[in-house]
């Protein structure tokens, strides 16, 4: 095989894109502009962390079933940290959100990252609620039966029924999940291609 | 090479500036490790809510009178489930705004006759009795007229029902077989086999709760209890938990309409929050796109704040 056929691979063409947009220095950098200087910034990073203590904790809850931690103080203490993760998790996000908005960082070709970023957020309320109606508790027989007639409202509920407690647990421990990190990462690798969003300037100029 | 004028709430300058060390991976480590520890922390000085759930067991055996009073509702179609439209049934008339009606458009999805499902199908899963069998035969074979009258007196004399020496008594004349097939529900309620019964309609193997969930929301035992947890729709209760817990905070907004007219006086409430909510849901999306609301962080000068460090170094 010729290098100019090794060269049309999609695996080869697909490894060329990869790199041309996002080198190495540039996936994992060692310095940032200067004015990446404000405690604001943290919040991004602090909401990652904070999904990662969620899945952590969720996936020791998942071992022993969906029940275990009704029974058990250890199970208690764990589900304890999943909720307080979660609630730092928004706490984050939402100053993170307000932060980017107030930056308006989505100027200079950056709009995917605000969508993709805001479309996480989204995600992320749908998982946090259907772990609210999935505690099998209290709670989740209050929250499901008033909740029904909002999304029944829409004609979600033909599909999306909040009463069955099977179905919104493969949501929240599968398929919300999965739909959180792949957003995450498409989020995360778009700030580390664009870079950090630039202050306000009044006078300059863009070439066409 | 042509030049365009500069869009400020678009376009982004080119930094020319100082670069300064930056550790991501130490960022990222040092980010997890506080996490964790604040986590921690907080489960153990908060830890979390578990409120036992309740049962039909648990309802029946609290406020018989409430249960058989609901269990009546169902069995003569009058409840709020037996008239609640889609995606249960085509009793009652779907969430609507002018022509869109999406609820209805959908249909019936989840099929709930409160009357078989929550009454008979129940009843008849039990050991046979002569009495309880030929009360629901009874009922069965009457016309749509004779079962009309039955539940009206039913419904009439339902103020005055009571429940001594462990039975449930309605003093009524003209309710047909209604007094005895309730009277055998509650009973069935009380020990248990009723959620089992309800639960099991689809087989052994079972993770769906839709009908003892749907039939605990009809009485007003349960919405008792939210109530006296804070947890009412008035009381701001889908964003709360039990107990002094943050709750699902994020959700102040889509609360925050149910407080206010005209969401909390329509009868389709709950579509006109959603209607609002998706609207401001998909301006926040695309922001980014929109004139105007796009160029409010610039007019704000929140950045000014943000970026005061590298503002003070260019003047």
């Amino acid at each position: 095989m010729s290098n100019a056929q090794i060269e049309r691979q999609w695996t080869s063409r697909l490894r060329r894109s990869v790199v041309d947009k996002l080198p190495p220095d540039k996936l994992l950098p060692d310095t940032q502009p200067a004015y990446v200087a404000s405690w604001i910034y943290v919040f991004g990073v602090t909401t990652m962390a904070a999904l990662a203590v969620v899945i952590a904790t969720g996936c020791i809850l998942a071992i022993d079933g969906p029940q275990w931690w009704h029974s058990s103080s250890l199970g208690h203490f764990i589900n304890s940290m999943h909720l307080w993760s979660v609630e730092i998790f928004f706490f984050a996000m939402v100053v993170h959100l307000w932060g980017k908005f107030s930056m308006a960082a989505w100027r200079g070709g950056r709009s995917l990252t605000w969508v993709t970023g805001a479309v996480t957020f989204l995600a992320s309320i749908l998982a946090g609620f259907t772990g609210y109606v999935s505690q099998t508790n209290f709670d989740s027989q209050w929250i499901s039966t008033q909740a029904k007639d909002g999304i029944n409202s829409t004609g979600g509920g033909a599909f999306f029924n909040v009463l069955n407690l099977g179905q919104m647990l493969m949501w929240h421990i599968v398929l919300l999940p999965i739909a959180a990190v792949v957003l995450t990462g498409l989020h995360v690798i778009m700030v580390r291609v664009k870079g950090v969003v630039p202050p306000f300037e009044d006078k300059a100029e863009v070439s066409a | 090479m042509t030049k365009k004028a500069f869009r400020p709430d678009v376009d982004a300058p080119e930094y020319k500036g100082a670069y300064v060390p930056y550790d991501i991976i130490k960022e990222g480590a040092i980010a997890v490790l506080v996490v964790v520890i604040l986590t921690a922390a907080l489960a153990l000085v908060f830890s979390s809510p578990d409120e036992k759930a309740i049962t039909l067991k648990t309802w029946s055996n609290a406020d018989a009178v409430d249960f058989a009073r609901t269990a009546g509702d169902e069995l003569s179609g009058t409840s709020g489930v037996a008239g609640y439209g889609a995606p249960y049934n085509n009793g009652g008339t779907a969430q609507h705004w002018g022509f869109l009606a999406p609820a209805k458009w959908m249909g019936v999805h989840i099929p709930i006759n409160t009357a078989t499902d929550f009454v008979l199908d129940p009843l008849q899963s039990q050991p046979a009795q002569p009495a309880l069998t030929a009360a629901i035969n009874q009922w069965k074979m009457a016309s749509s007229s004779t079962v009309t009258a039955w539940t009206d007196a039913y419904t009439k004399a339902e103020p005055n029902m009571t429940y001594t020496n462990g039975q449930v008594k309605i003093p009524s004349s003209g309710t047909g077989p209604m007094p005895v097939l309730i009277n055998y529900l509650t009973q069935m309620a009380r020990t248990g086999a009723l959620d089992q019964a309800l639960v099991t309609q689809n087989g052994f193997y079972t993770t769906n709760y839709t009908k003892p969930l749907l039939f605990l929301s009809d009485g007003s035992y349960l919405a008792s209890l939210g109530a006296a947890q804070h947890l009412g729709g008035d009381q701001w209760g889908m964003m709360n938990e039990t107990g002094q817990y943050p709750g699902q905070a994020w959700l102040w907004l889509y609360t925050f309409w149910y407080q206010i007219p005209p969401y909390n006086a329509s009868a389709s409430g709950d579509f006109l929050v959603w209607g609002t909510m998706m609207i401001l849901t998909a301006l926040m999306v695309l922001l980014p796109f929109i004139p105007g609301l796009r160029s409010i962080p610039r007019r704000l000068k929140i950045y000014r704040i943000i970026w005061r460090e590298h503002y003070a170094a260019q003047d």
